[in-house]
């Protein structure tokens, strides 16, 4: 094992128990809810930080909480020696806010909501949603069956060069 | 009774099997005989649940078969259920795959269809890696030869070493999985591993399971002098990566870089990198320069000559003065084979000559022979160089060359345009204003794309187009004669003082009018991208790519022509004859010009960001009542570093401590850039592609940046004379020859060596060879092309086959909805009289 693989476990180790309280840091093996969770600075702010502690949650109760080891697959999927592969996987992952399997439009529309941001003036008319909703499942879906699955995603992905230096998460 | 059918299309079988669909007829009637069959099964009841029931068991039991079910009721079957429970009120939904409504059998096949299970079944992802594990063995394996078949053999022999694998049918799946893992080799099996888009604790266990079998079979099979190998090779690349992940954990920087990153985004930290990346050239070729020219000539300095000047402040700035006899030059160095002194009185008096050394010292102490030290420093460091450049710059374009010419614009940015790395809510807004504007702007373009341009208005456009390059090229013109006028006016000017013979009454004034050069280079470096960009503004473009093209071309057309006029000056005038403008040491004098250049550049540097970030962002907030800071232009910042980059490799032959300088400068230069990015700036509003840019930016500092230096470097060393009386290389006719007479010297003492005089003679002399190895490069480079056209060409093939198979899936699921339908309406019917009865 080489020894940044030890300096990252260890500072992932440290900001995990920073969100413990005193009497769960005695507990083994213990969850943190998602709210802590989302404190953290570098999910504060980002659009999709639910969605990100939901796919990496491997809690029964579906609340996105995150055990330690469920932190280290977040920090691992998101780090900088995380192929392309396995951050198209995530990502398309994140993106399915239904679970179904795929993306079709309202998926879409809640993603390209989430890019623009929240507030009104920043938002796309109706108009323009459903023409760019069109415009992506023209250009990838191949199959034409009005859903983007996860092919489909990776062959989009794949040419795009900068997707995996910008889909990364630095503690 | 229903089978079950095993879509395992990897069986050998199954690809000898497949037959050719031409016959239409036949392939729907297996279908619909298929269909019949199960029709006829579940046709006693009255109610559709039984159908499904059976159709839903049959397909538990498929799943079963091909899914292995991990430790204790695996997620995927808890997520079935859930989706169950989702799907009892999906019936009002309207399904998307042709827009009609979906009775709930069907939106259960739709959904477990695997291509829509991929992502988010274990039990599938595993499926999915066995069958690339089994590719990639076939792939890796070697044909066994002819002579080793039988005459009476099976022609086919692909799968061959497979077939001997256990095929058991009780063994899951995820054991298949390790023992392909086992059979692979440890460089693909490590890659295989890491791209599995699994929980780490369920990755380390396969790791576990695939090693421990490994160790078995190794200590048998392999015999002792490969497991050596074996052994030194793990320990090789051990070494490596603990070295690798040593430098890494240096963490050079991390915490302001992720700042940085955190603020404005990949951009803007790219602008960072390149900065580490060329931090790390110099202390490479500083490395290299100090080990074997500067410490060596340091600890065995030559006499000091009469008459040096005192320290006075000025020295910093020229270079000249104080510096001029100091290791710093090359006028400093000597020509001689440096030898410890052989008396003992402690002196660090330097001795002999090459020539007429004491005889009872020779053996005792180390020589170091400094003109060929110096001539091969240069040039392996200079070779060393190159190589790093050319292979970081395929690496890079590597990365961020796509074969196919993209179309689909929208969808790359919907999915790939978040920038994970940015934290700060107020970047994070700005982010999200960005994309929404650019959404806005590329929507418009494509539903406006058939507007064409009348003939008036590309007429007018490219008028428009031509005013501004005229510009740019007349002032770029212009500032280019100044130079050369100015330069040659200095050069009369130091001839006429000289022939004059007018006493030096101030010779600080003197020092400091050399300055004026620099400054004035310095000055043209600073103003003309402005003028430019004012050109540009008027200016109308396709695109925000080719707008930042034209304007890196622009900028390097002007700092190209800089440089050009001001090697001519040096090599053209200065070194031609030195004397007439009294220099008797003309490489120092060169080496002192480059010193000032850089150290201009660096000054002036400090000037734009104060004047140009700091009070025009005081100015736009206070005066102008503006909330938009100044933008970073990330461009034409790359630019000045590789100019700056490119004065360090001229300056490398004449100032071996040049390397020095310029790393004092670029860590300068990051904390003073750091600090006014996060005070003044903030992102570019255009979108900004990182890897290409990033490309663009490592050619560039590798084309025309370290070839011209070297290409000025070479033609210094192989047609100038060197001066007669500094230097390493005094009395020789040119630098060049000081190693061709080391290979001289070595034939006459080893006549066996006379191969290696004459291979040096004709590969490095001959320009023959040069073409040929171009020739050869050019060859390498049209057979890619030719391979990535008929890649092109089979992606093309390649979607037009899925469009077929999705019309194929569109058919069949129409089908078993319109047989269900069927079924229940009679179903119905039967029911609707038994109660009307």
């Amino acid at each position: 094992m080489s020894m940044s693989f030890f300096i990252h476990l260890f500072s992932a180790h440290k900001r995990f128990t920073e969100l413990l309280t005193k009497d769960e840091k005695d507990l083994p093996n213990n969850r943190v809810p998602m709210e802590r969770i989302l404190t953290l600075p570098e999910l504060k702010s980002n659009p999709f930080r639910k969605r990100i502690c939901n796919v990496f949650s491997t809690s029964e109760y579906k609340d996105g909480g995150l055990t330690f080891e469920d932190f280290l697959d977040l920090l691992s999927a998101f780090s900088d020696s995380a192929t392309l592969e396995i951050k198209s996987h995530y990502a398309f992952r994140i993106f399915d806010f239904d679970d179904d399997g795929t993306l079709d439009c309202g998926d879409l529309e809640k993603l390209v909501n989430c890019l623009t941001g929240e507030t009104d003036d920043t938002r796309l008319t109706p108009e323009e949603m459903r023409q760019l909703i069109n415009n992506i499942l023209e250009e990838s879906d191949i199959d034409k069956d009005g859903t983007v699955n996860l092919s489909e995603f990776q062959h989009v992905i794949s040419r795009s060069p900068d997707f995996v230096s910008s889909f990364k998460i630095v503690l | 009774m229903a089978r079950n059918v095993a879509f395992d299309l990897n069986h050998p079988h199954m690809e000898a099997g497949l037959e050719s669909p031409i016959d239409e007829e036949g392939v729907h009637d297996s279908f619909s005989q298929l269909i019949a069959e199960q029709s006829q099964n579940g046709g006693a009841s009255d109610s559709d649940a039984f159908e499904l029931q059976e159709l839903q068991r049959q397909l538990d039991e498929e799943e079963r078969d091909n899914v292995a079910f991990l430790s204790g009721p695996g997620r995927e079957f808890q997520g079935r259920r859930q989706r169950d429970a989702e799907w009892e009120d999906a019936d009002t939904q309207a399904v998307p795959l042709i827009g009609e409504r979906w009775s709930s059998a069907t939106l259960k096949i739709l959904s477990s269809m695997p291509s829509r299970t991929i992502g988010r079944n274990r039990g599938a992802i595993i499926s999915q890696y066995y069958n690339r594990t089994m590719q990639l063995r076939r792939r890796r394996q070697s044909r066994p030869a002819i002579r080793d078949f039988s005459h009476s053999a099976r022609p086919s022999i692909r799968g061959y070493g497979i077939e001997t694998d256990s095929a058991d049918a009780e063994v899951s799946k995820r054991d298949r999985l390790v023992n392909n893992l086992q059979n692979l080799s440890v460089s693909d099996r490590i890659r295989m591993l890491r791209a599995m888009p699994l929980n780490v604790s369920e990755k380390s266990e396969l790791r576990s399971l695939a090693l421990q079998k490994e160790k078995h079979t190794l200590s048998r099979r392999i015999p002792c002098c490969s497991q050596l190998k074996y052994y030194i090779i793990n320990g090789a690349r051990q070494g490596w990566y603990s070295w690798l992940s040593f430098l890494h954990s240096l963490h050079l920087w991390q915490v302001p870089l992720k700042r940085v990153s955190g603020r404005f985004g990949s951009g803007v930290l790219s602008y960072f990198l390149f900065l580490k990346t060329l931090l790390f050239f110099n202390v490479f070729l500083f490395l290299v320069t100090g080990a074997f020219m500067v410490l060596p000539q340091e600890l065995h300095p030559p006499e000091p000559s009469a008459g040096r000047p005192s320290f006075t402040g000025l020295e910093l700035l020229t270079g000249a003065g104080y510096f001029s006899d100091t290791v710093m030059y090359y006028g400093y160095y000597c020509n001689y084979t440096l030898r410890k002194s052989c008396r003992d009185d402690g002196g660090v008096h330097n001795v002999s000559l090459s020539n007429g050394t004491m005889p009872d010292c020779v053996s005792k102490h180390l020589s170091y022979n400094m003109p060929l030290a110096y001539f091969f420093t240069i040039g392996v460091s200079s070779f060393l160089t190159c190589i790093i450049l050319v292979y970081s710059m395929s690496k890079s374009f590597g990365q961020s060359f796509r074969i196919d010419k993209s179309h689909s614009i929208l969808a790359i940015k919907t999915f790939c345009s978040w920038d994970f790395k940015v934290i700060k809510k107020s970047s994070v807004k700005l982010m999200s204003e960005n994309i929404c504007t650019q959404f806005k702007e590329l929507l418009a373009e494509v539903s406006h794309k058939q507007v064409k341009n009348t003939r008036c208005q590309r007429l007018w456009r490219l008028m428009v187009h031509g005013l501004a390059w005229a510009i740019c090229v007349a002032s770029t013109t212009a500032c280019v004669l100044a130079i050369f006028y100015c330069s040659s006016y200095m050069h009369k000017n130091l001839q006429f003082f000289l022939r004059s013979g007018v006493p030096v009454t101030n010779p600080q004034l003197n020092e400091a009018s050399l300055l004026a050069l620099p400054v004035l280079v310095s000055l043209i470096n600073l103003l003309l991208p402005g003028l430019f960009n004012l050109a540009a503004w008027m200016e109308d473009y396709e695109s925000p790519s080719v707008r930042t093209y034209v304007s890196i071309g622009r900028n390097l057309m002007l700092k190209v022509s800089v440089l050009g006029v001001l090697c001519y000056h040096w090599l053209g005038r200065v070194a031609a004859d030195p004397t007439t403008i009294g220099l008797k040491c003309w490489e120092t004098f060169v080496g002192q010009e480059l010193y000032r250049f850089l150290l201009m550049d660096f000054i002036f540097t400090i000037l734009d960001t104060l004047f140009g970030e700091f009070l025009w962002r005081l100015f736009s907030e206070k005066v102008l009542k503006r909330r938009r800071k100044p933008v970073f232009d990330i461009a034409r910042n790359v630019l000045e570093l590789i100019y700056g980059q490119t004065l360090a490799w001229l300056g490398v032959l004449f100032t071996p401590v040049l390397p020095a300088v310029q790393i004092l400068k670029l860590l300068l230069l990051f904390y003073i850039k750091m600090s006014s990015v996060m005070m003044n700036c903030q992102a570019p509003r255009k979108p900004y592609r990182v890897s290409q840019m990033t490309t663009v930016f490592i050619t560039l500092l590798c084309f025309p940046s370290f070839l011209g230096a070297s290409v000025c470097v070479t033609y210094t060393m192989w047609s100038i004379t060197p001066s007669s009386s500094c230097g390493p290389f005094r009395e020789l006719k040119t630098m060049f020859q000081a190693g061709k007479r080391w290979v001289e010297e070595l034939e006459k003492d080893n006549p066996n060596l006379s191969v290696l005089a004459r291979a040096h003679s004709y590969l490095v002399e001959n320009p023959f060879f040069l073409f040929v190895g171009a020739g050869i490069f050019l060859i390498v480079i049209y057979f890619h092309s030719q391979v990535v056209d008929g890649q092109r060409k089979i992606i093309g093939l390649l979607q037009e086959q899925i469009e077929n198979e999705g019309d194929d899936k569109k058919f069949l699921i129409t089908r078993l909805q319109t047989i269900h339908e069927q079924k229940r309406t009679p179903a119905r019917r039967l029911a609707s009289q038994n109660s009307n009865c």
